[in-house]
């Protein structure tokens, strides 16, 4: 089975350039997605796999063949698109079929796949309608069903549950996982919704404006972000950053938080780069590491004692926004072991010296 | 609870009467005025052609225009059908019926057939210099049938059909083809994009994609086209004189030769009576089609 390689490519729309010498390799087998805000390019890369978009300069292989230049069928391809894209006037049986039509195979055959592919998708009862007749769900399956029919190695999906209500796109990320764990294809999914990214990926190329910030592991990412874009980007609410400064350096590094004066404790920070003694840094903090109240000294990272703006509590999580020096500082946990805070009430909260994530103020590199 | 529903259904009714009891103003007298006198300006002379057709000449003799049949007969109809000389020939205008028919199909099909796949390779694939061409299209849809009449009888010539159906089809098909190549392109330029995206990766063949994809969509504009194209073909006097030949001329043709044709009186009632049989044809595909229309062509096939 192949994979998929991206060797510069370079797309311009005119005199705008989307994308500039982008690589990207992704192995055979992989569940890539690739995450990113709107108009970063996502779908433009992905129509550039597909053949649907030329590229403006570079290389796309897939396997070991050079397929920049071919048409969109002999890619060997199956794409579920951002808006259903089902025929109208075909029934879904007929949808499932035409997407066999490139493929020169018996009657018997491509019966065969369409059966296999509606019991997968549990369509099988439905293939006698027009799209018109099914619901949201029911249509996201069947153009699902009409890239499994031609059982290629590589599956690409642009957004494809971005328009689904809440329920059913939980229903749906699982039942691509399912897929994707059954037939050990690759598949390449396109999201800007981060909870798809971290809950179905294998890997996740985080973009922004036409460049891959990073690859990596969903834990990677949110546990080793590359820069400010990939931290900020990824978690729910955003990370905290706060501005500090490195005020001793050697064997136990501390930083002070500066609008607080509050030190940070980094001696259990992984650095990229040792950093310099009175150097301006972005400390960021997950609102989620927080714990209420003290912690034992030698996990301890840090200490705030701060009061509180407002609450958002969603479920059984609470989120605590706390006034820091003009900025806030948002803090997450669980309602079962601490009350709800009321606003101005001062809350002791400490975070763990392990959880820190470093970053250079004008590279917005990690350090 | 019921109580409340009731007093919202009132109210909700009180709305709707106070709404249709609205005052009639100075402005809307003048536009009624106005609009009455546009309808009698077409249905007056209608009547009279209506009910002259269905009178005998002994009362057509007696002037007043106005007044009804009293006494009614098909007898013109049947006559102007197919009795009636246009010129040396007395064989009504049925002759004429069918060579229009013999025009239509041939001219319907070349054009209809040539300007939707044109249109569909401009709006949906792409073509170098499109723009460009979409430009000449939109000139030469402006261009007055007299001023390349010449040309095209040089052209007919030299293709030996000069004076046969096939000639008139073929210059109806040549001439209409700019405008509907326009309105074919425009329709299928609002075809969701991702369809036509997943189609090229389904299959990627040109006309398999037309055939099965495209054309089912179709059926909208194909009605709006077919209804343009029969009543601009039907009507059409110049072309059938200038083209057709002795015997292959159309109803209209035969029609203007009947009127002008006179042995003695004239036969106002079966002048009026062939041109309703000429005019009626299209009117019965106007209504006919209209039913066909169909709602929300691309239904479920993308979302939101
Ligand atoms: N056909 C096009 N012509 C000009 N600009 C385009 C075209 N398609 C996309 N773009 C631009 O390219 C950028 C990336 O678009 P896209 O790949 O659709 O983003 P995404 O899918 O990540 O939301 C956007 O800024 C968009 O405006
Ligand atoms: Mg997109």
């Amino acid at each position: 089975m192949p994979d998929v390689e991206f060797r510069n490519i370079v797309k311009r729309f005119g005199s705008l350039t989307v994308l500039e010498k982008l690589n990207l390799k992704i192995a055979d087998g992989e569940f890539l997605v690739l995450l990113g805000p709107s108009g970063c390019g996502k779908t433009t890369l992905l129509n550039m796999l597909a053949g649907l978009q030329e590229t403006s300069d570079g290389t796309i292989a897939i396997g070991n063949r050079d397929v920049t230049d071919l048409d969109p069928k002999d890619r060997g391809l199956a794409m579920v698109f951002q808006s259903y894209a089902l025929y109208p006037t075909k029934t879904v049986k007929g949808n499932l079929l035409f997407g066999l039509s490139a493929q020169k195979l018996d009657k018997a055959e491509m019966q065969r796949r369409v059966e296999w592919a509606s019991k997968l998708l549990q369509i099988d009862a439905l293939l006698d309608r027009k799209p018109a007749q099914l619901s949201g769900g029911q249509r996201q399956r069947v153009a699902i069903g009409r890239a499994l029919v031609k059982n290629v190695d590589v599956f690409l999906f642009d957004e494809p549950l971005s328009n689904l209500d809440a329920k059913l796109r939980t229903e749906m990320r699982l039942e691509i996982k399912r897929l994707h764990n059954e037939l050990k294809k690759t598949i390449v999914f396109v999201t800007h919704d981060q909870i798809e990214a971290m809950t179905m990926a294998t890997r996740i190329a985080v973009m922004n404006s036409g460049v891959i910030q990073q690859i990596g592991t969903p834990d990677e990412i949110y546990e080793r972000p590359k820069n400010l874009f990939v931290a900020s980007f990824i978690g729910s609410p955003a990370m905290n950053m706060v501005p500090a400064t490195v005020v001793a350096n050697g064997g136990t590094c501390v930083a002070r938080h500066e609008p607080s004066g509050v030190p940070l404790h980094l001696s259990r920070y992984q650095f990229e780069h040792q950093p310099k003694t009175g150097q301006n840094v972005i400390a960021g903090m997950r609102p989620e590491h927080f714990s209420v109240g003290e912690m034992p000294e030698e996990a301890c990272g840090a200490y705030f004692e701060l009061p509180v703006r407002y609450t958002e509590k969603t479920g059984s999580d609470v989120t605590a926004f706390l006034e820091s020096g003009g900025g806030l500082i948002a803090v997450r946990f669980d309602s079962k072991h601490y009350h709800v805070p009321a606003a101005g009430e001062r809350l002791r909260v400490s975070y763990p010296a392990d959880k820190f994530d470093l970053f250079d103020p004008k590279t917005e590199v990690r350090i | 609870m019921t109580v409340t529903i009731e007093a919202t259904a009132f109210a909700a009714d009180r709305v709707k009467v106070k709404r249709r009891r609205r005052r009639i103003r100075g402005s809307s007298i003048a536009i009624l005025v106005f609009l009455t006198m546009c309808a009698a300006f077409v249905s007056v002379p209608l009547y009279v052609v209506i009910v002259t057709s269905f009178k005998t000449m002994d009362q057509i003799a007696q002037g007043q225009i106005f007044s009804l049949p009293t006494e009614w007969t098909l007898e013109p109809w049947r006559y102007a059908w197919s009795q009636t000389c246009a010129g040396m020939t007395c064989k009504g205008v049925s002759a004429g019926f069918w060579t229009s028919l013999k025009i239509l199909f041939p001219s319907l099909l070349l054009s209809i057939g040539v300007s939707s796949v044109t249109g569909y390779a401009l709006a949906l694939w792409k073509i170098n210099w499109a723009g460009t061409f979409l430009f000449i299209l939109f000139l030469c849809a402006f261009v007055p049938f007299q001023i390349i009449m010449i040309p095209l009888v040089v052209l007919v010539s030299s293709l030996g059909i000069f004076g046969t159906v096939w000639a008139v089809a073929l210059v109806h098909a040549i001439l209409s083809m700019p405008l509907l190549t326009l309105i074919f392109r425009n329709f299928y330029k609002d075809i969701p994009d991702e369809i036509i995206k997943a189609a090229i990766m389904d299959c990627g063949s040109f006309w398999k994609i037309f055939l099965e994809i495209i054309l089912p969509m179709s059926a909208n504009i194909m009605i709006v086209v077919l209804i343009l194209m029969i009543t601009s073909v039907w009507n059409d006097y110049l072309i059938g004189l200038t083209f057709g030949g002795v015997g292959t001329q159309p109803m209209t043709v035969i029609l203007a030769n009947t009127v002008i044709t006179s042995f003695g009186e004239v036969r106002y009632n079966v002048n009026m009576a062939a041109a309703l049989l000429t005019a009626i044809p299209p009117l019965v595909v106007y209504f006919g089609l209209g039913k066909f229309f169909v709602e929300g062509i691309t239904a479920g096939a993308i979302k939101g």
